[in-house]
This record gives structure tokens, C-alpha cells and sequence, in this order.
């Protein structure tokens, strides 16, 4: 944890009690956001997400494997973050730490529990193969709200994502990389990240204002309505009042980011 | 009378599979500055490779075992995204990457003036993205700039290219799949301004002449790259 100057802590603190920030946002603004995708052709489904300066490339890979035991029709998403050293100061590399498997799960998490891919369509033999698409986050420049461009990320590479025709002769899976068909997409998510700091929350936290928060609270929200997935962090509490207002901020929200999805740039 | 001249008719060689002339490179692109953490950062587009490259330091040395009392230390991390090649890689190091990280760390160090920060690291941190063949170099190339962007004192900017041997012909800078079924591969890295050679491997079978030729050639790679590492930096920086 980087060591914060008290003098930034409250004047960071002031500003937002007076309902201002320090980079000119509202409380409840975004930085600005870009969305590429087919950024990495190896990849069968990519995404390079900016929220400010915060960068995260994310890359999919489908493979064949075995569903769960409970679960023998359905197919497999598994996301894995690595919160690579060049991405801050105080990275440290190695197996990825508390940080990042909390950002891997809740990420996964939203996109899992909001039903976006129809998973049972990723069956190829029922209880023996299914598809396992495998969702990696490389966390390239840290400046706060890692959450928010994860979701983002994860879900515009499942969009771009293409898997290659699988069909079954005699028990046997025959693999057509000529025929490149897109995920099963039902439903869309995204997550919202607020925080607390002084008398206020405030969207989407740029580095400075993650490192003084008191409370983070994370909402994913389907493009149906759905909440998702919610995720409480930081030392101090949240009141009922201030959960719900966050809740009704990220209703909007969410309809508003939904808008890079549609016409992310390709390179 | 009109000559039609035909691509590569005056070479007189044999194209190979993607059509470069026998001593051409892959289109290369060098972007200098791209991170806002880091102290400097490069990206790299070689072909099919994308390399992204971060710079931290000269910092304060968190492993006393590792410190020197008279000089900086260099440590080097090249990693692969595990979506960077056709069947995933698990994440994490590997004996492969553990050891391109060393030489890349031993390619680059000549070139650092490391007296000037005792008790201190210099972390660089490969990340390739996409990787299509010729990585390591890809990389030492990318982490010269962003040394360079972080302000880290140099006495020359260390380039690197490899050359190899494909269907009995000496050629440059091998692509993926020429590395695959190809006969030798043999990557250098130079100082360009004396022309020393601070990385050298070879992998495969070569005659001494062929060697040489292979070697000759990657030095002449290693030229034309070295142009567009500093075209880089002016880009960032101005003349």
C-alpha cells in the first residue's frame, strides 16, 4: 500500500464533501472510457479496455474439457487475472495475491450469474466434453477501479468472441477451425464501482481516491435489469440509505456504458 | 518499351513463404511512453508480435541479498499472456521464460552506466501480448526504448534480431513458422555504436560459413531496427 500524504487525504476528502473531485468530475462521472476488440488475432476473443489511465487487455481461449461432476451438461467460463508488475509500483510478481483472485472472482461472478452465455449450449457430449472458455486479465496500468474495466473487458472479449464448429461422429468430436461461430449471448452485464469517501460516494475511483477510501461497494447490473453481482470491500460500512442510492446511480450507469459495447473500435 | 519489373525479380533469390526477400524484416512498429505507472514503457509490433515493455527505476532494492554497494542490478521478467499463443499457456513462469529473462537481463546490462545508483534495481518488466516468432529479441529491442523512456543513463541502445537457416538458405529474422520447421536459429543482440555482440545463442545446425553469414546478417538486422528504436523516441520526444 502506497503511503498517502495526509495533506492529499483531505484535500482529496473536502473537495468531495463539497460535492467536487479533483480531476473536475461530478461524483457520479466516468473518466473517459475506450473499448477495442480483435486486438490480439491469437485469441479468439480479445478486448483492450481504458477507464482513465487504468488499462486491462483481456484474452479468451476456448478448449475442449470435462464438465463438472453436478453440472455434466453445461460449459465451463474460468477467469484468471494476473496483476502484472508493470501495472504499478508496488506489484510484486508471483502467483496472483488476495487482490487479484477477489477482482477474478467478482468478475466472474457478474458475467457467470448474469446468464450471459448460454452454457448449456457449450455442451458437446453430454457428462464427457464440454467447452471450457478460459477469460484472462492482464492488468497493464493500474489507476484505480480495476472492477468496472474488468467487466467491461471480459464482456466485450466474450462479444468478439469466436469458437470453432464442433460436431460429434461416433463419439468422436470433430473440430472445424473453418467454421468460426460466435458465443451463445443471451443477456449482457456490466459493474459499477463506488466509494466512500467523507459524507459521500462517489463513481468509478481514480487511484488517489481508492487509496483513501473508507468503503467500496460494486454492483453489476444486466442490460434486463438484473442485479447480478455485489461485492462490499474496504474497512468502514455502508448505511441502507447509501447502498440503496448507489444501487439506483448504477441503474443509469449501466445503460449509459452498455453504449461502448455496440461499436468498440477494431485496429 | 515498357519494362514490367515484377516484386524481387532483381533479388535473383528464392521468396520464402510470406514473401520477404531473404535479408528483409517484418514490418516493425515502436511506440515509446504508452503506460502511465510505469517510469517508461515501450510497445512493439514485429510481424505478428505485440510486446509490451515496463520500466521501473532506478528504485531502492527491496532484497538486500541482491544489492551491491557499488552499482545498480538489473532484474528481468519476460512473460507470456496466456492468450499471447494458439493453446493457452498456463500463467506463470516457466523454464523457458525464466531463462530468456536472464540472457535478456545479461543483453542489456553493457549498455547501462549501473555505477551511477549503488544499492539499487532496475526492473524490466516483457509482457508479450501476442508472440509470432523472434519474442526475445522483440523484447531486449522494446525494453532498450523504454529504458531510454524512463531516463535510465545509457551508453548505447542495445538491438536485437535473429537470423537462421530455412530450407538450406541464410535468412533473417524468422517467422514462427519458419522457426518451427526451419534448421537453425540463431539470435544476437548488439550495441550498435562498436558493433559488440551482448547476446548470442544458436539453436540447430550450421556450417562455420553458415554461422557467419547467419551472424553477419542478424548484425545487419540489428542496423536497420536500431534506426527505428531511435525514430521512437523522437516521436515521443521531439528532435
Amino acid at each position: 500500500m502506497n503511503v498517502i500524504p495526509e495533506i492529499t487525504r483531505k484535500s482529496i476528502t473536502n473537495l468531495i464533501n463539497n460535492m467536487e473531485r479533483a480531476d473536475g468530475r461530478a461524483l457520479d462521472e466516468y473518466r473517459e472510457i475506450s473499448v477495442e476488440t480483435g486486438v490480439i488475432s491469437k485469441a479468439e476473443g480479445s478486448a483492450r479496455v481504458k477507464i482513465g489511465n487504468t488499462q486491462i487487455l483481456v484474452g479468451t481461449k476456448p478448449q475442449i474439457g470435462t464438465p463438472f461432476e453436478d453440472t455434466p451438461n453445461v460449459g465451463v467460463l474460468m477467469t484468471n487475472s494476473e496483476l502484472l508488475p508493470m501495472a504499478a509500483p508496488n506489484f510484486e510478481p508471483g502467483p496472483p495475491d488476495e487482490r487479484s483472485v477477489e477482482l477474478a472472482r467478482v468478475a466472474d461472478r457478474c458475467v457467470r450469474e448474469s446468464e450471459m452465455v448460454d452454457l448449456e449450449k457449450l455442451c458437446i457430449i453430454e457428462g464427457k466434453k464440454v467447452w471450457m472458455v478460459f477469460i484472462d486479465l492482464h492488468i497493464l496500468d493500474y489507476d484505480g477501479n480495476l472492477f468496472d474495466a474488468a467487466v467491461l473487458g471480459i464482456v466485450a472479449a466474450l462479444l468478439d468472441t469466436k469458437i470453432p464448429q464442433a460436431t460429434v461422429e461416433d463419439d468422436e468430436i470433430i473440430i472445424n477451425r473453418e467454421i468460426m461461430e460466435p458465443l451463445p449471448i443471451r443477456d449482457k452485464a456490466l459493474m459499477n464501482t463506488f466509494v466512500k469517501i467523507g459524507d459521500q460516494i462517489v463513481l468509478d475511483p481514480n487511484l488517489e481516491e481508492e487509496e483513501i477510501l473508507s468503503a467500496r461497494l460494486s454492483i453489476g447490473i444486466t442490460a434486463s435489469g438484473k442485479i447480478c453481482a455485489m461485492q462490499k470491500g474496504g474497512d468502514d460500512p455502508f448505511t441502507k440509505e447509501e447502498i440503496m442510492k448507489a444501487v439506483k446511480i448504477a441503474e443509469g450507469k449501466t445503460k449509459d456504458l452498455m453504449k461502448y459495447l455496440e461499436n468498440p473500435t477494431t485496429p | 518499351m515498357i519494362t514490367i519489373i515484377t516484386l524481387g525479380t532483381n533479388l535473383g533469390a528464392k521468396k520464402r513463404d510470406d514473401g520477404r526477400a531473404f535479408d528483409e524484416l517484418r514490418p516493425l512498429k515502436i511506440e515509446a511512453g504508452v503506460l502511465e505507472r510505469a517510469d517508461g514503457s515501450a510497445y512493439l509490433e514485429f510481424g505478428g508480435n505485440k510486446v509490451l515493455v515496463a520500466v521501473y527505476g532506478p528504485r531502492e532494492s527491496h532484497i538486500r541479498r541482491f544489492q551491491r554497494p557499488d552499482r545498480a542490478y538489473i532484474k528481468c521478467r519476460y512473460n507470456m499472456a496466456p492468450f499471447s499463443v494458439d493453446d493457452r499457456k498456463r500463467p506463470g513462469p516457466d523454464r523457458r521464460s525464466i531463462e530468456i529473462s536472464k540472457i535478456t537481463a545479461e543483453a542489456l546490462q553493457p549498455a547501462i552506466i549501473l555505477e551511477k545508483f549503488p544499492r539499487s534495481v532496475i526492473d524490466i518488466y516483457i509482457e508479450v501480448l501476442e508472440a509470432e516468432g523472434g519474442t526475445r529479441c522483440a523484447g531486449i529491442t522494446a525494453a532498450s526504448v523504454a529504458l531510454a523512456d524512463a531516463g535510465v543513463p545509457m551508453k548505447d541502445m542495445v538491438v536485437a534480431c535473429a537470423a537462421g537457416k530455412v530450407n538450406d538458405e541464410v535468412v533473417l529474422d524468422l517467422s514462427e513458422a519458419e522457426d518451427k520447421d526451419g534448421q537453425a536459429d540463431v539470435p544476437v543482440a548488439i550495441l550498435p555504436r562498436s558493433g559488440e555482440i551482448t547476446l548470442l545463442q544458436s539453436d540447430g545446425n550450421l556450417t562455420p560459413d553458415e554461422f557467419e553469414k547467419a551472424l553477419d546478417l542478424a548484425v545487419k538486422g540489428c542496423m536497420e531496427i536500431s534506426d527505428i528504436q531511435k525514430e521512437a523516441l523522437k516521436n515521443r520526444y521531439g528532435e
